[in-house]
């Protein structure tokens, strides 16, 4: 029964959600305040239903009722609880519905909160909401059922991805569909202001928390998706340009962009039309990632539930979604003036170049993941992009960017001069000067992307900080301090990838028991191999002692487990984490000598590049609330229901 | 100008969207016979793509047994999850030869540490000129040969666990 009404939820949600697009429609383009004034309500009791439903789902999960077909095929009694409560989403079904449980609070959560915007634009941004949230409804109802129940129920359920299974990943993929989402809200109110013609400061002010959260969610997604691929699959890499990597890179760097003219809308009046169309791009990166990841039509080695009819599906509301917002920013967008003047040397220019230099890396991105689909529906053959082509071409211009972004904050609104500003960057230039000669002296056969990397990462850094000279650091506002810290964080990650791809050493061997080998700075030896199990899996685990020069030697475990299902080999790689970088183990299979397979990696500074991640963040979350603070001090409270 | 300029994404848009749809109608098949299914493998002599190990010509390929020739490189991520399926061919007794496309001799040696070595001789295509002669066109691809030469089966795209039965058969097929 507890399936049913779960099931039930749904369907009362769904209709909920054509009520709230029929009454907004109306109320918007007839001015009944009545109809306008009930549109709220029900934006509130659509997210609670749906909220239900998905508390449900969690619950047969959690219970093991393998009377679901879902729970059956992703779900086992012997899995530890954790994972029972992560499998609720760890799977094609179970996410769609968290996805469409987080779109359905966010429209319950603007209907709550917001009170900036002008109500007839308020209520076509539900109605937009709700418009998205009725193709993701239909898409679980008519072709994905999470409820749906399997007869007769199997004795035990056949589990879930063991690669999957770990603490970092069961909230992985919750933390990037809280940042699709919130881009989500950003498409909205852009087609609530195209529809009303509403499109100025308040507009900007009422998005800007939105974006700011997504955008704070997708670096923590991103960052915590880099590491999760660096110790889990064993590989001692931390970027493969992988499809499934690149959809959640897009919508970032479609949401890097608009935070920043966003802030140039609701600050200085400027980049309307172009602040519009990028919030209709970064949720088209979202869904457009949603799409390549779920269709099949890409083939990747983390893509999962592949299937070409629910391809289609996402095909067709991407077409309505994106392809309708586009049409209508087409119809609009003319009457919407540009705003407020700036000279080319300005903090609004170099945030313009800013946005620029990040669509052209977006649109590197989109190509070369695209690229194998559209050559072979031109010339019918095969063919795959590899780190070759991301790197050499989105490399360049990540580095340009950084720079424009440590120039950016000390510049002026409206206009400056360029002279002034670089007398302002001496400090920071000289650091780099020093750092160059340092580098090319202490480290002569360095490639030039590293060395620009590790020269820009010294100066950006310093300059990031240059907002907060000769200021009452206790006085000056957070959403500075936000700035500052994003920017350090950027610089700082900057360095560490700079770092690791310069001097990373690597030593792979077939080791026999007892030999020494050496990487880096240390000596590593392996002493024993034993089978060990697990709660669901069994394991080879290595025993290895490691010795940095003549300091204390230390025990690492690396383990290759096995889990019989579905039959997977996982790599655990034994991580030895000290300040100057990281000692990676991983112990493979044996061969007919005995001699085990060991690969050792020294990573010097490779923390750097997760650390920077999360100041990225901080300083995103920082700036967040100082604006919702700061908003909260301004605007009167509004009267609600 | 401005007005052509407010319609370009719509326009982009559309382009992408027929590329989606066409890439969706089109059937995913694992096995797509190419042109050259039934035809005899084209002439070539591959320099070594690995120091310390053999380089690869046409005329070894018609030495009476059948084998399986897989083009690969060391920056294709899904070649990293082929690899176990490819050791595990190499370990029943199936002739595996590698063409390595674009690669750097010590990425190369640095991916067959990583992942393996399942190859009997591994020629470098630095250019992909025989990936073109081939009919191949991405990595990984695999191609089941049969002893005297003759390509019997392409498989594109990774060889995954489920494919390896299929793949036994067909070089028993190619006996």
């Amino acid at each position: 029964m507890i399936a049913e009404a779960g099931l039930a939820a749904l369907w009362l949600a769904a209709a909920l959600a054509a009520l709230q697009l029929a009454m907004g429609w109306m109320g918007v383009s007839s001015q009944r305040t009545d109809l306008l004034a009930a549109v709220r309500p029900i934006a509130i009791i659509q997210a609670g239903l749906t909220g239900i439903a998905f508390l449900v789902l969690i619950y047969l999960f959690v219970t093991v009722d393998l009377s679901v077909a879902l729970v059956a095929a992703n779900d086992a009694s012997t899995k530890p609880l954790l994972y029972k409560f992560a499998g609720t989403w760890g799977n094609h079904e179970g996410s769609m519905l968290m996805w469409v449980t987080i779109l359905a609070v966010a429209g319950g959560a603007v209907a709550i909160f917001e009170r900036r915007l002008d109500e007839r634009t308020l209520i076509a941004t539900l109605a937009a909401q709700a418009a998205i949230g009725l193709g993701f409804y239909a898409f679980l109802l008519f072709a994905s059922n999470p409820f749906a129940r399997l007869d007769p129920a199997p004795a035990e359920g056949q589990g879930l991805n063991p690669l999957l299974q770990d603490p970092g990943l069961a909230f992985h993929p919750p933390t990037l569909y809280l940042g699709y989402v919130g881009l989500s809200v950003a498409f909205s109110f852009a087609v609530g202001a195209l529809v009303t013609r509403d499109v100025g400061t308040a507009f900007a002010r009422a998005m800007r928390p939105w974006v700011l959260g997504a955008w704070i969610l997708l670096t923590i997604g991103i960052t915590a998706g880099s590491y999760w691929a660096y110790y889990e699959l064993g590989w001692g890499g931390w970027w493969f340009w992988d499809p499934v990597e690149n959809a959640s890179l897009m919508p970032w760097l479609a949401a890097t962009a608009l935070l920043h003219s966003v802030t140039v809308l609701a600050t200085r009046e400027g980049l309307r039309a172009w602040t519009v169309m990028l919030a209709v791009v970064a949720f088209s990166m979202s869904m457009v990632g949603t799409f390549l990841v779920r269709s099949g039509i890409l083939t990747s080695v983390h893509a999962f539930a592949v299937d070409p009819e629910r391809g289609t599906f996402i095909l067709a509301l991407l077409a309505i979604y994106i392809g309708g917002a586009l049409a209508l920013f087409g119809l609009r967008v003319g009457t919407v003036r540009e705003g407020s003047r700036f000279d080319a040397v300005s903090r609004e220019g170099s945030l313009v170049i800013n946005n620029l230099l990040l669509s052209a890396i977006l649109g590197i991105v989109l190509v070369g993941t695209l690229y194998p689909l559209i050559a072979e529906s031109i010339t019918g053959e095969k063919l795959s992009v590899g780190p070759p082509y991301f790197n050499s071409a989105a490399g360049p211009l990540a580095l340009i960017l950084v720079m424009v972004m440590a120039a950016g904050p000390i510049m002026r609104w409206r206009r400056d001069d360029l002279k002034a500003t670089l007398t302002r960057l001496a400090i920071p230039l000289l650091l780099s000067a020093l750092v160059l000669l340092l580098v090319i002296l202490l480290a002569p056969g360095i490639r030039i992307l590293p060395l620009l990397g590790l020269v820009a990462a010294a100066g950006v850094g310093l300059a990031s900080l240059a907002p907060l000279w000769g200021r009452n650091l206790r006085r000056t506002p957070l959403y500075i301090w936000g700035m500052v810290i994003a920017h350090l964080g950027i610089a700082v990650s900057m360095a560490g990838m700079a770092s690791e791809s310069a001097f990373t050493k690597e030593t792979l061997v077939a080791a026999r028991i007892g030999e020494p080998h050496r990487v880096g700075p240390y000596s590593v030896r392996l002493d024993d191999v034993q089978p060990v199990a697990g709660p669901n899996y069994t394991a080879i685990e290595g025993t290895v002692t490691a010795q940095r020069g003549d300091g204390k030697p230390f025990t690492l475990h690396p383990q290759t487990r096995n889990f019989p299902s579905p039959q997977t080999e996982t790599n655990e790689a034994a991580i030895t984490t000290v300040p100057d970088g990281q000692l990676y183990v991983v112990v493979g299979r044996a061969d007919e000598q005995g001699r085990w397979q060991l690969r050792l990696w020294w990573k010097p500074f490779v923390t750097l590049i997760w650390a920077g991640g999360g100041l990225v963040a901080l300083g995103g979350f920082l700036s967040l609330i100082g604006r919702v603070r700061r908003e909260m001090r301004h605007a009167p409270p509004r009267e609600f229901l | 100008m401005r007005k052509l300029l407010i319609w370009l994404p719509l326009a982009l848009f559309l382009v992408f969207l027929g590329v989606f749809a066409s890439g969706l109608i089109s059937p995913e098949s694992k096995t797509i016979p190419s042109k050259l299914v039934g035809k005899p493998m084209p002439g070539f002599a591959l320099a070594p793509g690995v120091p310390g190990k053999p380089g690869l010509t046409s005329a070894e390929l018609t030495n009476g047994r059948p084998h399986l020739v897989n083009v690969f490189a060391s920056w294709c991520v899904p070649c990293i999850a082929e690899a176990p399926q490819l050791r595990q061919l190499a370990e029943a007794g199936v002739p595996v030869y590698g063409i390595a496309i674009r690669d750097r001799p010590e990425d190369l040696a640095r991916f067959l540490e990583r992942n393996g070595d399942p190859f009997r001789a591994i020629g470098g295509d630095p250019n992909s000129s025989v990936q073109i002669a081939l009919g191949s066109s991405g990595v990984p691809e695999t191609f089941i040969v049969d002893g005297k030469g003759i390509i019997r089966r392409q498989h594109i795209g990774a060889i995954n666990p489920e494919d390896v039965p299929g793949i036994m058969s067909a070089l028993g097929d190619a006996r």
